[in-house]
């Protein structure tokens, strides 16, 4: 349902300002969310300063100086520092991507971070992914096949396997998924484009022999049909992906299997 | 006594992270919220369209009210934004006519389309008062 405001528990507080770092010349201002399941206060917004000649360039590398030098109790979930793994995704100066990929350079005035938007905080900016998780594993991400087993692998023609090019490569940070406003209006039902995109790459995968249970799981009003191709994924997409075509591809293919 | 999770009868609700609050706006999302608006403003431009209809049909004197109050300088300003709002609509409805063949999703591609919706629209707005006015001869 369409709710503009924050629910009552939700509403972000203005936070203490940590000390700057002793000597530094080159300071760079980080405003971050938090909030703590150990206390009763509403979230806050905490402003820190890092000092940049002693940091690395990256959103990541400035949120573990905090960490590590200012205060640790700061909360994030990271672990490659490469973007393969998707774990740092977050709200970074208005947009979702991940961390370790976006250059403290490429943000004007102060860094502001938040969790990925309209998802339950466990602490500070690690939301709760258990929603988009089991929508993940409602649409059955693995190959289905009713052929008996070929002795080796399931042979594929170049042809085809190129159409999982732009697919295969999503590491399923939810940068998209937590981006699109239809996503947080009706999030419990409509399945979002993370997992529409999965959807797609078994839709579209050659091998794959269950096209058409797949579209009839999808056939609903809600879980694909949400999409108002309002954009905010692809614009999103760290990896340079492209859900919403992808969701376009789907509602093609009812179409076709119609005719 | 601890104030840590485990002691509370029952765990904290969990906040639910800022969305809107936080979300840059960007041009594709403003296009679409301006799609829906407009969309939303036709319900009400299309029941003037109903008034003076019906006023027609009624008889002389009702469509003349009805045409001296669509012809007032605030008549023509809400006539305006109609037209407006109707044309932006109509081209927001041929860009969703494009991306249901699969094309025109390209991030850069539909972030300039989104861009220069909102002059498309009102040049084409403009155009269309001007030529009524040519039209009207007055």
């Amino acid at each position: 349902m369409v709710e503009l405001t924050l629910p009552e528990n939700s509403r972000i507080n203005e936070g203490k300002t940590w000390p700057k770092p002793e000597g530094a010349t080159n300071l760079r201002e980080y405003r971050i969310y938090r909030w703590s399941p150990d206390d009763d206060d509403n979230p806050r917004v905490d402003t820190y300063y890092v000092d940049m000649d002693d940091c690395g360039p990256m959103v990541l590398d400035g949120l573990l100086y905090i960490k590590n030098r200012i205060d640790p109790t700061l909360t994030l979930r990271r672990s490659c520092r490469e973007g393969i793994c998707g774990s740092c995704a977050m709200n970074i100066d208005g947009t979702n991507t991940l961390a370790c990929t976006k250059g403290a350079d490429e943000i004007k005035g102060a860094v502001r971070v938040y969790p990925l938007p309209h998802m339950p905080v466990v602490k500070d900016l690690v939301p709760d992914l258990t929603v988009p998780y089991a929508q993940l594993s409602s649409i059955q991400p693995w190959l289905q096949t009713v052929s008996p087993e070929p002795e080796k692998e399931w042979r594929q023609s170049r042809e085809d396997r190129e159409k999982l090019d732009g697919l295969y490569e999503c590491i399923l940070c939810f940068c998209c998924q937590t981006s699109c406003p239809s996503y947080w209006w009706n999030g419990d039902r409509y399945l979002g484009p993370a997992v529409l995109l999965q959807a797609y790459r078994w839709l579209i995968d050659s091998r794959d022999e269950a096209t058409g249970e797949r579209l009839d799981n999808l056939e609903d009003p809600f879980r694909l049909y949400r999409c108002h191709t309002i954009m905010n994924c692809t614009q999103a997409c760290p990896k340079g992906l492209n859900p919403a075509k992808a969701i376009a591809e789907i509602k093609k293919m009812m179409v076709a299997r119609r005719t | 006594m601890s104030k840590s999770a485990a002691t509370h009868a029952r765990p904290r609700a969990r906040p639910l992270s800022p969305h809107l609050q936080v979300y840059r706006l960007i041009p594709t999302m403003a296009m679409s919220i301006v799609h829906r608006i407009t969309g939303a403003g036709l319900y009400f431009g299309t029941l003037l369209v109903a008034a003076w209809l019906i006023a027609a049909a009624t008889s002389r004197e009702w469509f003349d009210a009805v045409a001296w109050a669509y012809g007032s300088w605030i008549g023509r300003l809400v006539l305006l934004g109609y037209t407006w709002a109707l044309i932006h609509h109509l081209i927001g409805g041929l860009r969703h006519l494009v991306w249901d063949t699969g094309a025109g999703f390209d991030k850069h591609a539909s972030t300039r389309v989104a861009r220069a919706m909102p002059f498309v629209s009102a040049a084409l707005t403009l155009l269309v008062w001007v030529i009524g006015y040519l039209v009207r001869g007055a």
